[in-house]
Formats: C-alpha cells, structure tokens, sequence
C-alpha cells in the first residue's frame, strides 16, 4: 500500500534544514534537508557509511549537529535538555519523537511491561494503573501481552524488537524513528517486526525509516530519499528512486539490495 | 621433633583476641564505610567532563594504588605530621589511610561498573527522554551495581586482611594482640594460629556468601 503524498502546504512535524555533521576532520553529513508531514512516511537508503544512522539520530539529537536547524512543529531545537523560550527542550523533542534502534537496546533487569511503562510513569509521570493499562494495550497492538512478565533475554530478537516499538509508542510519540530495525534479526524473524511498523503506518504514523528492506521501504514509504556521501544525491517516490532508478549510482545500490 | 601444642595458655587471654578482632571489624567497616563516600566522589569526578577534576581524581587513585599500604601507614602516622605541624592520632592516622587507600580501588570498581553498561542503555533511556539523571539512577545503576558487586565484596575482604597493617602504628587490632599474648606466653605458634584461625573465621563465610551472590547474578542476567 502507498500512502499518499502529504501536500506540500501541510506544516511539517519534524524538519531539518541544512543539517551538518562531522566528526574532527569527517564530514558525515553536509547540509541535509528534511520535511516530514504529519502521516508521511520517509525512507532513508543508501551505502554504509553513508551518514544515516547519523542523520536520524541527529533528529532526536543522540547526536548534535555541528551545523543546521532541527524543527519540531515549527520550534527550533535547544542546545539544552529543558525548554528555552520559544526554543524545545532535547527532552521535551524525544518524548514526541521516538527512536527504535538496530539492537532493541531494551533494558534487561526490567520485564517487558516494565520495559515500556518506564517511559510512561518516568517521564510522563502517569500513574503506575494508567501506563500498564496503556503498555498491556500496546503489547496487545504488536503481539506480546503474553509475555509482559517475561524478562528480555527470554526473548527471541524479532520479539525484543517489538517490544521496543511498544516501548517507543508509549511516549504516544508524533514521529517515529527507525533506524534498521530489522539488521539485526535472523531472516526469519523479519517479516514480524515489519508486519507491526506496516501496521503503523495504517494506522496513520509519521515516520522515518532507515532500511535495507528495498521492497518494504517501496510498500509503506511516501518518500524515499537516496543518501550518499553524505548528501540527498536523489529524492522522490518509491517508484521514482527504488522501482526505476535513474541514477547510475543508485541503480547499482537498489540492484544489489533487491535480490 | 613433637611439638607440645598448648592452645590453653594463650587461649586465657581470648579477651584480648576478641577485643583484637573486635576493633579489626570496626576498622574494616569504618574504612569501608567512608572508602564508599570517597570512592563514589572520586567517580563521579572521573566520569566528569570537567578535565581539572577528572585530573586530580586520577592522580589521588594512581598515588594510593601505587604505593604499599604499609608505606601509606607509616607516611600519615609519621610524616603528614611534619608537614602539617603537630602530631595525629594513631586511630585517627589508621582509618584516614585504610580509607583513602580502599576508596581509591572502590571508584575503579564503581566506575568499571558503570562503563561497562552498553551505551545503547543510555540511549535507550534518553530515547524516551529520560534525563541523564534518571537514565543514570534507573537504567544503568541498577545493572552496574549487579555487576560491581562481586569486585566490591571481594576488595571490601581484601581490605578485612589489610586492617592487620595497623598493628604497626600501634592500634590494638586482631594483629596487634596476637602480638601481645604471644609476648606473654612465649607461645607464637599458638597465638599467631589462633589469630589466623580468627581471620578465616570471619572472612570465610563471606567469601562463601560472594560466590553464591556470584553464580546467582550469572543466572538473572
Ligand atoms: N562517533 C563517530 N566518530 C567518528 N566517526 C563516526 C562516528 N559515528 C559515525 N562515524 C562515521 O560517519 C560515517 C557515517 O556513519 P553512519 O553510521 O551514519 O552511516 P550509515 O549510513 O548509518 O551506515 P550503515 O548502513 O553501515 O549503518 C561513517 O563513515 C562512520 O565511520
Ligand atoms: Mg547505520
């Protein structure tokens, strides 16, 4: 299914503008642009070492840019975990814009329900019977109100992996980060987590999405954009930049990943 | 040769030992207890950002890790004073070098604990905009504590034995009475083997206690 396209005129969620990375003498990312609208969905492809981790991971800022803006919904982003005036906080931006990560990064002395009202009750200070309520629905959402007393290392990696979605949905998030999510799994594995995002992404959720699934970021993706070297070297649909590629350079790229 | 055992001389001053061994305890969590204090500020100065800080916790750890705690001893009791002008207390001497010098390997301990937690927990936790605060207090804490615990007990041993040093400086420790009774009687097999015996006694069931600890954090992790 291809969602479709945002209008342009529609206010973005989450905006970069001219995003520079580096890293000493490394320039990873030189100047990137991005506009998410509310309920697009952007893929992110492109070579390894092509700067994408870093480029999403400087949206939420795990990473801070040495150039650029980040916008949350038209409020530029603060140097400083709290609010500044006009300026939104870091915390303030991750509690509406969540991250899934390539290694679940799920915390082991907790259970999987613990695991996802940590955010809720923590950050959100809601009461303990309102989270789990909340975790045992989104467990219930990606298949795992089974094992909400089960501890994360009883899991299997497809299992972990979705029960870091919940853990990122239950900030109730505006925009979604996913940073190839599925790397890490067996091949078997795959098709579960992408069965939970492509549920999503029905559903009407805003996200980013760094993936080698060439066919999968094809299906949910409004929006692909091409990143190499460190630049936006092609953006368009899904059918432009992964179905009939124009440039030599992502020909080569889109081949080798489809198989 | 046989030799004629007599536990029973020396056994009649097993007020002595126990008042030995008594003040050794007290030493060792004295030590302990302020060695924790000195250990957590100096790991939090080395996980600083501010380069000054870091700088003068590394050089107290290097400087006590490096020298002998019997050459720590004997500088507090007889050299600091010198320097400073006036004397010190042998009791005051004893407990300020048995915890500078544990304090010195319990931020190592501390501090090896929380590096070693995967940066992916910090961020997993800053991800759902946890402050560092509470990333660090309910994220990695709670599994670097799990993970220090066995070195931690097995220094805070270590340090139990390291009391005995103080006998040198003159505090009347386990050591220092089996001195004493042995100056009575004549007997040293006898009274350094109860003083040995008393050592194994205390520290015996602990170290029985760190390896069940041990093998049951292995299997919850
Ligand atoms: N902390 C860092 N210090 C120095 N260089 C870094 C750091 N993090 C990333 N880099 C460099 O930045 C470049 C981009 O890395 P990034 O992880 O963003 O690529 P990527 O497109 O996500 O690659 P992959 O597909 O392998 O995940 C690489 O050359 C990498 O070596
Ligand atoms: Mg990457």
């Amino acid at each position: 299914m291809i969602t479709t396209a945002t209008p342009a005129t529609e206010a973005p969620i989450l905006e970069a503008r001219g995003l520079r990375k580096s890293y000493g003498v490394l320039d990873v990312l030189k100047g990137l642009d991005l506009s998410l609208a509310p309920g697009e969905i952007v893929a992110l492809i492109g070579p390894s070492g092509s700067g994408k981790s870093t480029f999403i991971r400087c949206l939420n800022r795990m990473e801070e840019p040495t150039g650029g803006v980040v916008k949350f919904r038209e409020r530029q982003v603060a140097d400083t975990f709290r609010d500044q005036g006009e300026r939104i906080g870091i915390g303030t931006l991750r509690r509406h814009v969540g991250m899934v990560f390539q290694h679940f990064n799920l915390f082991p002395h907790k259970t999987v329900l613990q695991n996802v009202t940590e955010g809720p009750m923590i950050v959100c200070k809601r009461s303990r019977k309102e989270a789990e309520e909340l975790a045992l629905d989104l467990l219930g959402q990606v298949g795992l109100a089974e094992k909400q007393a089960a501890y994360p290392n009883h899991l299997s990696g497809g299992q972990k992996q979705r029960v870091a979605i919940a853990r990122a949905l239950a900030m109730e998030p505006d925009v979604l980060l996913l940073d190839e999510v599925t790397s890490a799994l067996d091949p078997e594995l795959v098709g579960e987590v992408l069965e939970v995002i492509r549920k999503l992404a029905d559903k009407g959720m805003t996200m980013a999405i760094v993936t080698h699934e060439m066919a999968f970021a094809a299906e949910v993706s409004s929006r692909v954009l091409f990143l190499d070297g460190g630049v936006i070297a092609e953006t368009g649909t899904p059918n432009d930049v992964i179905l009939n590629p124009q440039n030599p350079r992502l020909q080569g790229f889109v081949a080798r990943f489809k198989g | 040769m046989t030799y004629n055992w007599d536990f029973q001389s020396v056994w009649q001053y097993y007020d002595l030992f126990l008042w030995g061994l008594w003040i050794s305890v007290v030493y060792t969590f004295g030590s302990v207890f302020f060695g924790i204090i000195i250990g957590f500020v100096t790991c939090a100065a080395r996980l600083s950002q501010w380069r000054v800080l870091n700088g003068i916790a590394r050089i107290y750890q290097e400087i006590f890790r490096c020298t002998p705690l019997l050459v720590q001893l004997l500088w507090f009791y007889y050299a600091f004073p010198l320097l400073v002008g006036g004397s010190i207390d042998n009791r005051v001497a004893a407990l300020l070098t048995l915890s500078l010098y544990v304090g010195a390997f319990y931020a190592e301990i501390f501090r090896g604990g929380i590096v070693s937690i995967d940066k992916g927990q910090r961020e997993a936790a800053a991800a759902i905009g946890m402050s560092p605060q509470q990333a660090m207090t309910r994220i990695i804490l709670p599994q670097a504590l799990k993970r220090m615990l066995p070195s931690f007990i097995n220094q805070s041993v270590i340090q139990f034995k390291n009391t005995s040093l103080v006998s040198v400086i003159s505090v009347a420790d386990l050591a220092y009475m089996a001195a004493v009774v042995n100056g009575q009687t004549y007997r040293p097999l006898e009274s350094y083997t109860v003083m040995a015996g008393l050592y194994i006694l205390m520290l015996l069931p602990i170290t029985q206690a760190a390896d069940w600890i041990e093998r049951r954090l292995r299997v919850s992790d």
